[in-house]
């Protein structure tokens, strides 16, 4: 699946490698590697079908086609397409999992209140 | 005389199908989800959507963990001294299983002792029995001696309180292309014996004979 195309974002290409803590005011495309930490409190967070990433993430969207090592965090939502491989917990509104993905740890739908029930789909 | 035209060259990948069944272990199992609120529940199957959003959706915490594909990893087959392939149990049981103790509410086997390696599961069992909550639920299908070696592994997926989806379990082998992908093999078939055995530490055991060669068992910690 190619990188999202509608708005601005900001790319990490699959030859980047990174080590320490990402954060930033826009949304993030990850195909390369990163180790440390990711926080996009208000964007979101995709990792591409190279990605590969051993971080906990803090973001309010979060859609993973790669690796991803590390807890997840997202305010809205979180999807798992089918070549995605999730080692960690994952705390999010809605849930929306691809046949086909891995994942290996929690999953913890926590309700915003005052807002409609969210769900795993 | 053809009257329909072959869509054979418009076929795309074979879509594995999926079965039903009733469970009744499935049916108790969602009267405690039922009754009580923000449990822990753990899914030793494959990775399932349907099952998430059950178990996310009465408000509890679902915990995927799929120890079949787990136990099949190649880092785990060593050779004793006489040549012979052993699996290492140790090493299989720190890299997964990794809980607190008294931690599970719900533990779903699903038909994982059937086609888990034999040195993996008394370890298994054990080690579900230290991350279980005393008064826990452990669900378990096991075959019974109708079944063959080619018998097919399934994956479960829960659509309703007792009914569940079956879905055919194929892994490509080590280093192999997904296009080689087979079906795990029958490894054993458990007697009753050997069932309560396997369970001896539990405090209770419950059987539920169903018309497929399939034997529930409900185990409380």
């Amino acid at each position: 699946m190619d990188a999202p195309q509608t708005g601005e974002f900001a790319h990490i290409g699959k030859s980047v490698v990174i080590k320490g803590e990402l954060s930033g005011s826009e949304d993030l495309y990850v195909d390369g590697n990163v180790e440390g930490k990711i926080e996009l409190r208000n964007y979101s967070l995709t990792v591409g079908p190279n990605g590969n990433i051993k971080a906990d993430v803090i973001a309010k969207a979060v859609v993973i086609q790669g690796k991803l090592d590390g807890t997840v965090n997202a305010s809205e939502r979180v999807e798992l397409r089918k070549s995605a491989v999730v080692t960690g917990d994952v705390t999010t509104q809605r849930i929306a999992i691809e046949e086909g993905a891995f994942l290996k740890g929690k999953v913890d739908i926590q309700k915003e209140a005052g807002k409609a029930t969210g769900s795993a789909t | 005389m053809k009257f329909f035209r072959s869509s054979s060259n418009t076929a795309g990948p074979a879509v594995p199908q999926k079965l039903s069944r009733r469970s009744s272990g499935m049916g108790e199992i969602s009267r405690l989800l039922n009754s009580q609120e923000a449990l822990c529940v753990l899914d030793m199957g494959a990775t399932s959507a349907s099952n998430i959003r059950f178990f996310t959706g009465k408000g509890h915490k679902n915990y995927s963990e799929d120890l079949l594909r787990s136990s099949l990893d190649p880092a785990l087959r060593t050779q004793d001294s006489a040549g012979n392939t052993v699996v290492d149990s140790k090493k299989f049981l720190d890299e997964n299983l990794v809980y607190p103790n008294a931690h599970f509410d719900v533990v779903l086997c699903w038909n994982l002792p059937d086609y888990m390696e034999e040195s993996l599961v008394k370890p298994t069992i054990d080690r579900l029995w230290s991350v279980m909550k005393p008064g826990g639920f452990l669900l378990a299908f096991f075959h019974t001696r109708d079944a063959g070696p080619d018998s097919t592994c399934y994956r479960y997926h829960v659509t309703d309180t007792d009914m569940l989806e079956m879905q055919e379990v194929k892994f490509a082998p080590p280093g192999r292309p997904a296009s080689e992908k087979q079906s795990p093999r029958l490894q054993r078939v458990f007697n009753n014996r050997h069932i309560e055995n396997l369970f001896r530490d539990f405090s209770s055991i419950k059987f539920f004979l169903a018309r497929d060669a399939i034997r529930e068992v409900l185990v409380v910690r």
